[in-house]
């Protein structure tokens, strides 16, 4: 479980995070939401720990981040998966090498043990016949696959995913949404994923946080988000008539 | 105050690059990989222009000694002095800002930019030890190509001058064995390791520190090359003075 009480985080004049609290349970699909530049990049990398907050406290199953030791800090980065939103791949290396990479950084393992669990992870994520491509040769989705499968080879407690659909065809997108959910499931971790596709919203989103100029606008789940009366997060989500529409339905069926 | 904001930012840089080490099995690739990329594969370039480099000066030097009471050892001892002391450490140095310095620098920033030094973080990796500190092992090994470079700008000078009729072989052999004082190549080589540090670690500064997209990745690869000429230029000033005044 992460969580998060009032943080704060500012670059030079702009302040991007304005106290933001919330709680990401282990064995749920969170979605953050919001618009372009409403923070939601900057609250992940804090997430991450890659930026500090100025205030307020991250804490994963209750140990606060920055009372760690740097090499308690190390050790739960190696707990944490994230898919990045242009994959990120090691791009000179092979995919097989990419996956298996955290599994040589982290394990004693020998090759032959690597081998065989990135096999098994690429295999999960539906990549049986890739392994010695280099991601520039991968399309979008098998690079996003990929990088679920690095994100998930050293089991990881946390998993983060920032915009793991954009620039994915709509059924591709849709085939990465199930798969983040069946790999949380079947793990029992704690996923956080930043969004802007409302197909992710209404398919995966277990936990909903909307952001809006850096504060949480609205928290909820993908049924409390069709009742909502919130403006700001109807003006959002809603902002397409086939939503509109799919929303209607929706209420006039409950 | 951004020039001494980016000297402090450097210096910082150095010191991270030593720190939470990378397990010794990745860290033997990684600069195994680095001694192909940055050493080997610079060998034909700085070969090819010692050899050329080295005819030149002795052509040039033959063709403005004019007076016979000149000795005619002179234009090997000329050639040996200027390649030795100069030509190989600090001109081939800057040769390799443009070459090894970009590679550098377009490599780590294109990792910046496509978030792959931030994958590295995430996994809780130092990513400045990761990709800098092989760099700097690799080149360690610089005074070995620039004892190549001394070899063939003498033995360049040495073909240009007996094949183009400036002299003899036995005349150009005496003059490369006249006078010789050992501490010059203790010079060349004190040099030779400093440059070798700045091109490793200077590249990678602008690197790993850029900010933007592919535009900035070019523009980084610019600014670096001219820092680490400029620096490289004014640390042979020093060096020269401090060693051989």
């Amino acid at each position: 479980m992460i969580e998060v009480k009032n943080i704060h985080k500012s670059f030079g004049d702009a302040h991007i995070l304005k106290g933001i609290s919330t709680t990401f349970e282990k064995g749920k699909t969170s979605l953050v939401i919001g618009q372009s530049g409403s923070g939601k990049t900057v609250f992940l990398k804090c997430l991450l720990g890659l930026f500090a907050p100025e205030e307020g406290s991250i804490a994963y199953n209750g140990n606060i981040y920055s009372e760690l030791s740097d090499d308690q800090k190390r050790n739960l980065r190696a707990e944490m998966g994230m898919v990045f939103q242009g994959s990120a791949l090691f791009d000179s290396m092979t995919i097989q090498e990419n996956v298996m990479f955290p599994l040589r950084m982290f394990t004693k393992q020998s090759k032959s043990e690597m081998e065989d669990r990135a096999d098994f992870v690429l295999k999960r994520v539906n990549l049986d016949d890739a392994h010695h491509k280099m991601p520039s040769e991968a399309s979008g989705g098998m690079q996003k696959r990929v990088a679920i499968a690095r994100a998930i080879v050293n089991k990881p407690k946390y998993l983060f995913c920032d915009e793991p659909n954009s620039g994915l065809d709509p059924k591709t997108a849709i085939v990465i949404d199930n798969l983040i959910q069946e790999i949380t499931d079947e793990y029992n971790i704690t996923t956080v994923i930043n969004s802007h596709d409302m197909n992710s919203v209404m398919e995966i989103g277990e936990k909903i946080v909307f952001l809006k100029d850096g504060l949480k606008a609205w928290e909820g789940s993908k049924e409390t988000i069709f009742k909502t009366d919130n403006e700001v997060v109807t003006d959002f989500v809603y902002s397409s008539e086939l939503f509109k529409k799919v929303r209607k339905m929706y209420l006039d069926e409950n | 105050m951004q020039y001494l904001h980016n000297i402090g930012a450097y210096f910082l840089m150095i010191a991270e690059m030593f720190r939470k080490p990378t397990k010794w099995s990745v860290m033997r690739t990684l600069i195994l990989k680095d001694i192909d990329d940055l050493i080997i594969g610079s060998l034909g370039i700085v070969a090819f222009i010692s050899f050329f480099v080295g005819g030149v000066v002795t052509i040039q030097t033959a063709l403005n000694i004019s007076n016979p009471l000149i000795p005619k050892y002179l234009v090997g001892f000329a050639t040996r002095q200027s390649v030795i002391l100069e030509f190989a450490p600090t001109f081939i140095s800057i040769i390799m800002a443009g070459k090894v310095g970009s590679f550098i620098t377009s490599s780590i920033g294109t990792m910046r930019v496509t978030e792959q030094i931030d994958a590295l973080e995430v996994m809780g990796i130092n990513s400045l030890n990761y990709l800098v500190f092989p760099k700097f092992v690799a080149l360690t090994l610089y005074p070995f190509v620039i004892s190549i470079a001394m070899f063939l700008g003498v033995l360049g000078g040495m073909v240009a001058a007996v094949y183009g009729g400036f002299g003899t072989l036995e005349d150009f052999v005496a003059g490369v064995q006249n006078d010789f004082i050992p501490f010059h190549m203790v010079y060349a080589f004190i040099k030779t390791f400093v440059f070798a540090f700045i091109l490793a670690t200077i590249p990678s500064f602008y690197g790993y520190y850029m900010k933007g997209g592919a535009l900035e990745v070019g523009k980084a690869s610019t600014t670096s090359f001219v820092w680490t000429s400029v620096v490289i230029i004014l640390l042979n000033y020093i060096l020269t003075q401090l060693l051989l005044s």
